[in-house]
């Protein structure tokens, strides 16, 4: 809870006239909104700021694949390199595994469970789609010469794609093992609050994906 | 704490980020974000797709469309599949994420102006010796 929300706060419950004296003695997130965030509201807010820091840390990469791009050194380029076809593939499964995941973290808080572990095997199977495309897109290009230790634009190029490819295999790990804890545990009040986590994540995921597909291949690859 | 005690919604000043409007909707409400999310990412990603491979759009501009294009589609995502809004109960949210992209904003530009720079300078340089 900020001090600028426990400020609107003020402005928006007391009126002139209230005892300004006796509301100073009192915390300042009773004072916001009568009590302060729940559990969900803090664990979300801490893994939204997480999500954030990454998406700098992405940044970071995308800067350095940017200022590399030309620098080939005479090995090939994006322009003989990507198969527009294949990333369209990979945008489409990212793109429908990030939306059955909302319909999970429907499922999970209605508690349907049919919904949240179909809806949950679906973001797995497109995820995993997602995952075996990159793989085989980097193996070829490894096996045509085109490795990351061939020119820098290279290097940049696997680290900022197989930096989101990371994220996307831990990001399968932690869904099944959300899908084992509701198995095990049920739909407590712990077990949402990591669900809330994991599909936040996920969604960051898509968001990047959305970046790097744009810089990286529709740029790259352009007429 | 009790198997299924429901989600701690209630009397709450602020929304988590992610989570979907909370009093008593319907199922078929919730979705409907999430389709209208995904019909809008389908239709932007198809445009670019589109408009990067075309021969109709002249050409210098493509760049910049596709920019347009892929900012439009992760405001579609924020908005649409992690909530984000401008409701008072989403400031600290919406404060945290103006601060991320301010720090995007600052490493990107910097790192692309100052390299383009150096690599200008170094180029005099060359033809210099």
């Amino acid at each position: 809870m900020s001090a600028f929300e426990a400020a609107a706060g003020d402005g928006r419950r007391y009126g002139a006239g209230h005892d300004q004296g006796a509301e100073h003695r009192q915390p300042a997130a009773e004072r916001a909104g009568g009590k302060p965030a729940s559990r969900r509201v803090i664990v979300a807010y801490g893994f939204w700021v997480f999500l954030l820091s990454d998406i700098i840390m992405f940044s970071a990469f995308f800067a350095t694949y940017a200022v590399l791009a030309g620098a080939t050194a005479g090995g090939p380029s994006g322009r003989d390199l990507f198969d527009l076809r294949t990333v369209g593939i990979e945008t489409a499964c990212l793109l429908l595994s990030s939306f059955t995941c909302g319909v999970a973290s429907i499922g999970a808080r209605m508690r349907r469970g049919a919904w949240f572990h179909g809806a949950m095997a679906a973001t797995f199977i497109f995820g995993a789609a997602f995952l075996g495309l990159e793989v085989r897109e980097f193996t070829s290009m490894i096996a045509r010469g085109a490795g990351p230790g061939r020119s820098a634009f290279l290097s940049a190029f696997f680290t900022l794609v197989g930096c989101h490819g990371m994220h996307v295999t831990a990001g399968l790990l932690w869904l099944l093992t959300m899908m084992a804890q509701v198995f095990a545990k049920g739909y407590r009040a712990d077990i949402l609050r990591r669900i809330l986590c994991f599909s936040l994540f996920w969604h960051t995921l898509d968001i990047i994906w959305v970046a790097l597909f744009t810089t990286v291949y529709l740029m790259g690859a352009g007429p | 704490m009790s198997q299924y005690e429901p989600i701690e919604y209630a009397g709450d000043a602020e929304t988590a980020p992610g989570d979907e409007a909370p009093d008593g909707r319907e199922f078929s409400e919730d979705i409907g974000s999430y389709l209208v999310g995904l019909g809008l990412a389908t239709m932007l990603t198809v445009v670019s797709f589109f408009v990067a491979r075309t021969t109709l759009v002249w050409e210098p501009s493509i760049p910049v469309a596709l920019a347009v294009l892929a900012i439009a589609q992760m405001g579609v995502h924020l908005v649409f599949f992690i909530h984000i809004t401008t409701g008072p109960d989403n400031i600290n949210n919406v404060m945290a994420l103006g601060f991320g992209v301010l720090i995007v904003l600052l490493l990107l530009t910097g790192s692309l102006w100052i390299m383009a720079h150096m690599n200008h300078n170094m180029m005099l340089m060359d033809h210099g010796m």
